[in-house]
């Protein structure tokens, strides 16, 4: 029954990793790749890191794996607000559709 | 299971393989940085997978920790550089 959900849990986190990863390649703009990578990464690697502890079972490596968990949850969308907090700074234009009033 | 372990981590490679076109093409320093901290991200997955493929999760489990934060650092300290580069402080 584990050995299922972890192999769900990690197939779903590499689906959400492509979905990010089509994001950053096809999106027209520095701020909506940012929209795509900042949520379809951070949720791909929960979702693979839980897996990887259905897995493991309850031993030290399954806590250290939980700690990554929780540094990614706090670290990545921090560096994803910080990123275009900088962009904005440095008065890069967001895209516009074409024919819309600036 | 080490098999499936095996293909994911190369799926996850090729996606590596993919976001490198927005770091090695991608206008401006902005999304080579987005690209980067992607890449930083898959990495840290594939350090975790490379540990469970060889039976050795105690040694690469703290490794991919460190990545995590050493990622985390650089990506904040590029962005603070880079803004101070325009002037604004």
């Amino acid at each position: 029954m584990a050995f299922f959900l972890a192999i769900i849990l990690i197939s779903l986190g590499t689906a959400l990793f492509f979905v990010g990863t089509v994001g950053l390649l096809r999106l027209p703009d520095f701020y909506t790749r940012l929209h795509a990578i900042g949520k379809c990464d951070t949720l791909g690697l929960i979702l693979l890191m839980l897996g990887l502890m259905v897995y493991e079972g309850f031993s030290l490596n399954a806590v250290k794996l939980l700690m990554i968990v929780v540094l990614i949850m706090i670290a990545n969308p921090t560096a994803t607000h910080a990123l275009a907090r900088a962009a904005i700074k440095a008065k890069l234009q967001p895209w516009q559709k074409e024919g819309s009033v600036q | 299971m080490g098999d499936f372990f095996l293909a994911i981590a190369v799926i996850i490679g090729i996606l590596v393989i993919l976001s490198l076109y927005r770091v090695v093409y991608g206008p401006g320093v902005w999304n080579r940085l987005a690209g980067v901290n992607i890449i930083g991200t898959k990495t840290i997955v594939i350090l975790a997978l490379v540990g469970f493929i060889f039976d050795r999760v105690d040694m690469f489990v703290d490794i991919a920790l460190i990545y995590a934060m050493l990622n985390f650092v650089v990506v904040l300290i590029i962005a603070r550089y880079y803004t101070k580069e325009e002037g604004e402080g």
